[in-house]
């Protein structure tokens, strides 16, 4: 009956052994703690998808229209490429406030002010693509009988896709690391995780955030260059 | 909640005395100047030098897109939890070094990246006629390139002034200096107000920056390059045409003779 009851103990110490992620034992990387944290991982992670996939898509519907306008319209171009970057100028954690006025402390703040980041780069690249369609097409063109808008889907924007996806995946690796930066209004994905390992000291905790943010920007990049790679068939055969 | 903001701004306790957005505003503009240079002085002369000698490009030009994909707010984190740790560093404030070190990190990209990039890009035609001119190594570099380069140089460096001004608020997250404070204690607090408040001064000294930035970036630009750009913009208003003809050959001539 003792001999039980100290088996018992001793598993017990076994147990509550300091894990490299206790208090006593800080460590940078630790196994143990991925495994037993698992869900929370997952959740941050997820939570840092679905705002980067947002706001991306977002920029993208906002900075397209942006675009052609600025094409067809020249007098708009300067002032819609100033407000672009001019957006850029605010530092992310001063435009959450200033949105929370707007939207409250909700996903939707971090949201949109990444989108409007977003805008920089994808209105500069749009513009560009639609720049270096030639003349010459885009004559011929309309030599074929083809409208403004039929041209736009059918000519223009298919031509200036390999421009639009360079600037979509610059845009796409600079949101999932500012998506951090939303943890001043609780919506920062893996920030989440940043903030409280700050508070705790928890390296374990902040090592796995690093990681796992830095590798899904590696992860957007590299499904990126593949829609890009299906979406340009004819540059895949001229390369090959 | 605007309100409360607009209240915050207009007390003057909040501004002066230790802790106030005087100090702080202080704080983050010397993190932000020293940063600056810290990072010109390392960056530029690499830069410059790979690009007069037309080496190194791939890692020049990636450097930007890494910078962009790593999250400043992890950097900040790594490091002042760290091996750098938060003790104050002088004028610097709370975890002073580790913020100035995220901050140089950040700033070096923009910098190397259109350094080399305004030295590549000086046409290949000037730099023969300047061999044939008897122009060798460094008086080609600093009579040639580097005058041609400076617009994109300047260029890099603005971008670089914006990149560590965000940088030096984010600091606040980790409990590091700066204005980031106010923000960051506003909304941890729920004293969202104070939060806005000091977002609002974050957002004008942003722009503020931005615009002197830009105005010391007219002000090296070569003169040709701005006579070009005024007569740009005073046709743009006329006809909302580009009437800017390929006649870079000729306007860099003079540049030469200077």
């Amino acid at each position: 009956m003792t001999l039980l009851a100290e088996a018992d103990i001793a598993t017990d110490a076994a147990a509550y052994e300091p894990t490299c992620y206790a208090r006593t034992t800080n460590e940078w990387f630790c196994g143990a703690y991925w495994d037993d944290r698992q869900a929370e991982l997952i959740d941050a992670t997820t939570q840092h998808i679905q705002i980067t996939v947002s706001a991306v898509l977002l920029g993208l519907v906002i900075a397209l229209p942006m675009a052609v306008a600025a094409r067809r319209f020249p007098r708009l171009k300067v002032s819609i490429l100033g407000l672009s970057t001019a957006l850029y100028t605010i530092p992310s954690i001063a435009l959450f406030p200033i949105l929370v006025l707007f939207t409250g402390i909700t996903m939707t703040t971090v949201i949109i002010g990444l989108a409007l980041y977003s805008l920089t780069i994808l209105v500069r690249n749009a513009l560009t693509g639609l720049e270096g369609v030639p003349d010459d097409v885009r004559e011929s063109a309309t030599g074929l009988g083809y409208g403004a808008t039929r041209m736009l889907f059918k000519i223009e924007l298919p031509l200036a896709l390999p421009v639009i996806m360079a600037g979509l995946r610059v845009a796409t690796v600079s949101t999932v690391a500012l998506v951090t930066v939303g943890a001043l209004v609780s919506y920062g994905g893996l920030g989440e995780l940043l903030k409280d390992g700050v508070e705790t000291s928890f390296k374990a905790e902040i090592m796995a955030a690093s990681l796992l943010c830095v590798l899904l920007a590696l992860v957007f990049d590299v499904i990126l260059l593949g829609i890009q790679w299906l979406l340009t068939p004819w540059s895949r055969s001229r390369a090959v | 909640m605007l309100g409360d903001a607009f209240n915050y701004l207009t007390t003057a306790s909040n501004w002066t005395g230790e802790g106030g957005m005087l100090q702080l505003l202080v704080e983050q503009l010397l993190l932000t100047v020293t940063a600056l240079v810290i990072a010109v002085a390392i960056g530029l002369p690499i830069a410059l030098w790979l690009g007069h000698i037309g080496k190194g490009g791939f890692l020049a030009i990636n450097i930007s897109n890494v910078g962009r994909a790593v999250p400043t707010y992890a950097v900040l984190v790594l490091l002042s939890v760290g091996p750098i740790g938060t003790d104050d560093l002088g004028p610097y404030g709370r975890a002073g070094l580790a913020t100035l070190i995220a901050l140089v990190l950040f700033a070096l990209p923009p910098i190397i990246t259109n350094a080399y990039v305004g030295v590549r890009e000086v046409d290949r035609d000037m730099v023969e006629a300047s061999n044939g001119m008897g122009m060798r190594g460094g008086q080609l570099f600093r009579r040639v390139e580097l005058p041609l380069a400076m617009p994109v140089i300047m260029t890099g460096v603005r971008l670089a002034l914006v990149q560590v001004w965000a940088t030096a608020t984010i600091a606040a997250l980790v409990a590091g200096p700066g204005l980031g404070n106010v923000i960051v204690a506003g909304f941890f607090n729920a004293n969202y107000g104070k939060g806005l408040a000091g977002a609002f001064v974050v957002a004008v000294v942003a722009f503020v920056l931005e615009i002197a930035a830009t105005g010391a970036e007219w002000l090296v630009k070569p003169a040709h390059l701005r006579a070009r750009e005024m007569r740009r913009a005073a046709s743009l208003g006329e006809d909302g045409d580009d009437p800017s003809g390929s006649d870079d050959a000729s306007d860099l001539g003079s540049t030469v003779s200077v």
